[in-house]
């Protein structure tokens, strides 16, 4: 029944697979009683077991808490010993940006839907886009060419990502997997025949990432981890466990010699990881809520972060603590996605309020207020040699800037 | 029907422990929305306004609102304030009298506030039921300016298609709402009628409006408390009330930590208090430094030279980018770090020309080898690490490298299980060595200086060998072409290249 069903109904069948509008009122399946069969029963013998043995080692793990907590304030204190200015103070001295004229340059329509993520090919000027519909579009953002597209057999496709080649993209969200399509050059072909299932996770797929190579893949996802696929064996290669609750975003390191990669999930931490170990080596924890992306600084050596706080936080690495907060009253929404000009000296930040902002990364003030999407930012991110960048929008559509 | 004017109590207030994302929102929006209300401590007022034969109660104009607004949140451009504004309204804490469309005018505009009770912090999500009732009921009030909007209209005659069989019984409610309504006070009802139909606004939105009750899914799972949804406008009893939506099934709640997670916290924290950091002053300079560096090339900041292609519509940026020919600009930033040469292809193949004229390129092109090993798929890994270590390190290796004795030997027990990391610690030697030694040789050298300066080179005299770069430009920026760019880079980096043709090259495969 179009146009009377309720959001929530729609999320609700959606989840269940089927589109809100084929559903009609009168044959609309109940709710699942899954929950009844997942809430453990406090009788239960397992649990009666972890019951005793909590008892019993009670004592060594509030000892243990207890050390856990005067190590957090030691270093704490010795954090605090080296934050000895702020930012924006030393940056002072440097000149102000000069008055910024960036302008939606380009509109990008076709999605029926949401549009959720959106990656651009090494080669400056494709783009693929990925939606709530299930579609994935390839792109020539110049042109406005649509090239490729794809329908997923799941709706909320909410990563996608463009290979190094330029060959292939990856994709995945509700259906809990990264598949990964070959993009052939013979527009009849069906590309999602050719599909190739890699990444397997046990709740929805929320951001993906080809390494430096068409041959690894790093995805995020709803259960907590992250994990290192090998594309052509599906063979998961390392995985990486320390978020306590979805992972949201993640961002590889920069560098050329670099095996990191950066993490930011609803536990509000911001986790960087070894690839080669799969450890966690830093954390950051200062939002007050979900942080919805993570990006690295050009060099490496920081990263931003976007929050449901409203708030955009700069981490740097080497002082192991957050350097700048990125707010204003007026700005009350969440941030939905952060990136970083080429000079690393503007992050741009899409927000849940359909705007997009533009900050000055050392001095920490807004530059300006970017409007035009008609719903909110979901996505944004530079164009590899930094001439431009995207945003995708739940307006359907997405623009490109400059 | 709805209990509520401004004045009543907030039903309903928001779980101080609910920290949702959506929670959030609602508590700054509702508490700029009391501030606003608030009167004696800088509010608007909000006053009756007398039109034509009636009068008009409680009820602000949009040009004060926005006056607000820009006051006390230190917002300079009224476009912002708007826009911030309408958003207030779009999600149901205030409304235009006499429309639908939920959005904020700077002009005279009148606007009232939402009741509480109707706030969307109640977690509310009113069944279609309701919905019917609600349409039942206006079509029975005979009046102008309740009359249904043409989608209203449709909305309605679907739900009558759709609740066919419980048609009798949503029109006895909305009978008997109708006869709640009369007994009200006739302002109290223009104030009470007004909210609810804003509150339909919000969750029936007009056709080409954004629906501001959709909700990320991925946010939809943590939602508190199922129990506190509202789905009954109407103290209508539906079957399906009891079960809390698969939306609204809580995730599990954090387990408690075990010993085990502590003392993995206590690791960690551990490994945190030995590391060596830097003070924020230092952190903060170096950010400086290269931010200030780079800010040339950003296009943002500084103006491109051609043009910026998405400005113009001129892809005269993009080709020189591509051309064999690099730009000055560019070959500077090969001089910033050994990193910025290595990332440019044409920076590192200048780079390998140089090395290649000295006869020592066998450091780069280990140091290429192995970062085109980690790009292999996995099962070609192991044999490639053999075929590195055949042509770099074993005993009379033909492009030797020098290892420091304690990196021979890890590399060497490594490559008795052979994987993508078998060589870190020899790749990070050679890259240091590399670094102190043949990258300042190479900034020194002609090869370099020559393009730094724009010397005009003499006759190219190596005609017979073209660089796989100058393959890659003649075919425009596509996949196939890139593809191709990838193949003849592997095969660049994998063949012992030398300008001697090797007739012992490694056989290659991409």
């Amino acid at each position: 029944m179009r146009g009377v069903t309720s959001a929530r109904q729609q999320h609700q069948l959606a989840e269940a697979g089927e589109p809100w509008w084929r559903q009609r009122e009168s044959e609309r399946k109940r709710p699942n009683t899954r929950t009844s069969s997942t809430i453990p029963s406090p009788l239960c013998a397992s649990s009666l077991k972890m019951a005793c043995q909590a008892l019993q080692s009670g004592e060594s793990l509030a000892t243990l808490k207890n050390e856990s907590d005067s190590l957090k304030k030691k270093l704490e204190e010795e954090r605090a010993k080296l934050h000895d200015v702020e930012l924006n103070q030393v940056a002072e001295k440097v000149e102000l940006v000069s008055a910024l004229s960036i302008r939606t340059r380009r509109v990008l329509k076709g999605h029926g839907n949401k549009v959720l993520c959106m990656d651009w090919c090494k080669d400056k000027r494709r783009l693929v886009s990925s939606s709530q519909d299930g579609k994935v579009i390839v792109w020539d953002g110049y042109t406005l060419n649509k090239e490729h597209a794809v329908t997923m057999p799941c709706t909320w496709v909410m990563a996608c990502a463009y290979a190094p080649s330029g060959c292939a993209v990856a994709c995945g969200g509700l259906d809990n997997k990264c598949s990964v399509y070959p993009l052939s050059l013979d527009k009849n072909e069906n590309l999602a025949a050719k599909k190739k299932s890699v990444a397997m996770h046990t709740n929805y797929l929320s951001g993906c990432s080809f390494t430096n190579s068409d041959m690894q893949l790093l995805t995020s996802s709803g259960d907590g981890t992250c994990a290192l696929w090998d594309v052509e064996s599906g063979q998961l290669l390392q995985s990486f466990h320390g978020h306590t609750a979805d992972v949201l975003s993640l961002n590889l390191a920069p560098s050329e010699t670099g095996n990191t990669f950066v993490s930011g999930g609803c536990d509000k931490k911001a986790n960087v990881w070894d690839m080669r170990s799969g450890q966690n080596v830093q954390s950051f924890e200062t939002h007050d809520s979900d942080i919805n992306c993570v990006k690295y600084y050009p060099t490496g050596d920081a990263f931003a972060s976007a929050s449901d706080d409203g708030t955009c936080r700069l981490y740097d690495l080497r002082a192991d603590r957050e350097v700048a907060v990125y707010q204003k009253d007026s700005i009350i929404f969440g941030a939905s996605s952060v990136d970083f000009s080429l000079s690393g000296r503007l992050l741009f930040a899409g927000y849940n309020d359909y705007t997009i902002n533009v900050w000055d990364v050392l001095k920490g003030n807004r530059i300006s207020v970017l409007f035009g999407h008609e719903n909110r930012v979901s996505c944004v991110k530079v164009s590899p040699d930094g001439t431009s960048f995207a945003s995708a929008s739940w307006d359907t559509s997405l623009r490109i800037w400059a | 029907m709805a209990e509520g004017s401004k004045d009543q109590a907030c039903v309903g207030a928001i779980d101080p422990e609910d920290d949702s994302p959506n929670m959030i929102i609602y508590r700054k929006i509702e508490d700029v929305v009391m501030r606003i209300q608030d009167e004696k401590a800088g509010g608007v007022t909000i006053r009756t306004v007398k039109s034509f034969l009636s009068k008009i109660p409680s009820v602000v104009s949009g040009a004060d609102i926005v006056q607000w607004l820009m006051k006390n949140l230190t917002i300079e451009d009224s476009a912002e304030a708007i826009h911030l504004g309408s958003l207030i309204a779009a999600h149901g804490y205030l409304f235009p009298i006499s429309d639908h469309v939920l959005t904020l005018k700077d002009d005279g505009t009148l606007y009232r506030f939402q009741s509480p009770y109707f706030w969307p912090s109640n977690c509310w999500e009113p069944e279609n039921t309701d919905y019917a009732i609600y349409l039942c009921k206006r079509t029975m009030q005979n009046k102008a300016r309740l009359e249904l909007a043409d989608y209203e209209a449709e909305n309605l005659a679907r739900l009558q298609r759709a609740f066919a069989r419980k048609w009798e019984f949503i029109f006895m409610q909305a009978e008997a709402q109708v006869k709640i309504d009369r007994k009200k006070d006739k302002a109290e009802r223009k104030i009470l009628d007004s909210q609810e139909r804003a509150f339909w606004d919000v969750h029936r939105p007009v056709p080409g409006c954004v629906n501001t009750t959709e909700m990320d899914i991925r946010k939809c799972r943590r939602e508190r408390n199922p129990h506190r949804v509202k789905k009954s406008v109407y103290g209508v009893s539906d079957e399906n009330q009891s079960q809390p939506s698969p939306a609204h099934i809580p995730s599990q709640p954090t387990r408690k930590p075990t010993k085990e997670d502590v003392q993995k916290e206590i690791t960690f924290l551990n490994i945190q208090l030995d590391r060596h950091c830097l003070k924020v002053s230092k952190v903060a300079d170096s950010l400086m430094g290269y931010t200030e560096q780079f800010q040339e090339y950003d296009p943002f900041v500084s103006l491109t030279e051609p043009s910026n292609p998405w400005i113009s519509d001129d892809s005269s940026f993009w080709d020189l980018e591509a051309s064999k020919d690099p730009s000055q600009q560019r070959v500077k930033r090969w001089g910033f770090s050994m990193e910025e040469a290595l990332k440019d292809p044409v920076g590192r193949d200048q780079f390998l020309k140089f090395l290649e004229s000295e006869f020592s390129s066998e450091n780069l092109r280990f140091w290429l080898a192995v970062q085109e090993l980690k790009r292999r798929p996995l099962q070609e890994v192991a044999s490639r690490a053999q075929e590195i270590w055949q042509e770099f390190l074993a005993e009379g290796a033909p492009s030797s490298i020098n290892l420091d004795s304690h990196s021979y030997e890890r590399t060497s027990q490594n490559l008795k299980d052979p994987g993508r990391y078998s060589f870190e610690d020899a790749q990070e030697h050679i890259f240091k060595l590399m670094k102190s030694d043949s990258y300042a040789r190479f900034l020194r050298s002609n090869i370099y200086q020559d393009l730094l300066l724009a010397r005009k080179k003499p006759a190219d005299t190596e005609q017979g060998r073209r660089t796989s770069l100058e393959k890659f430009t003649r075919s425009v920026v596509s996949p196939s072409s890139w593809a191709a760019w990838l193949f003849t880079r592997s095969s660049q980096t994998t063949l012992a290249s030398s300008s001697s043709s090797s007739s012992s090259s490694p056989s290659t495969s991409s």
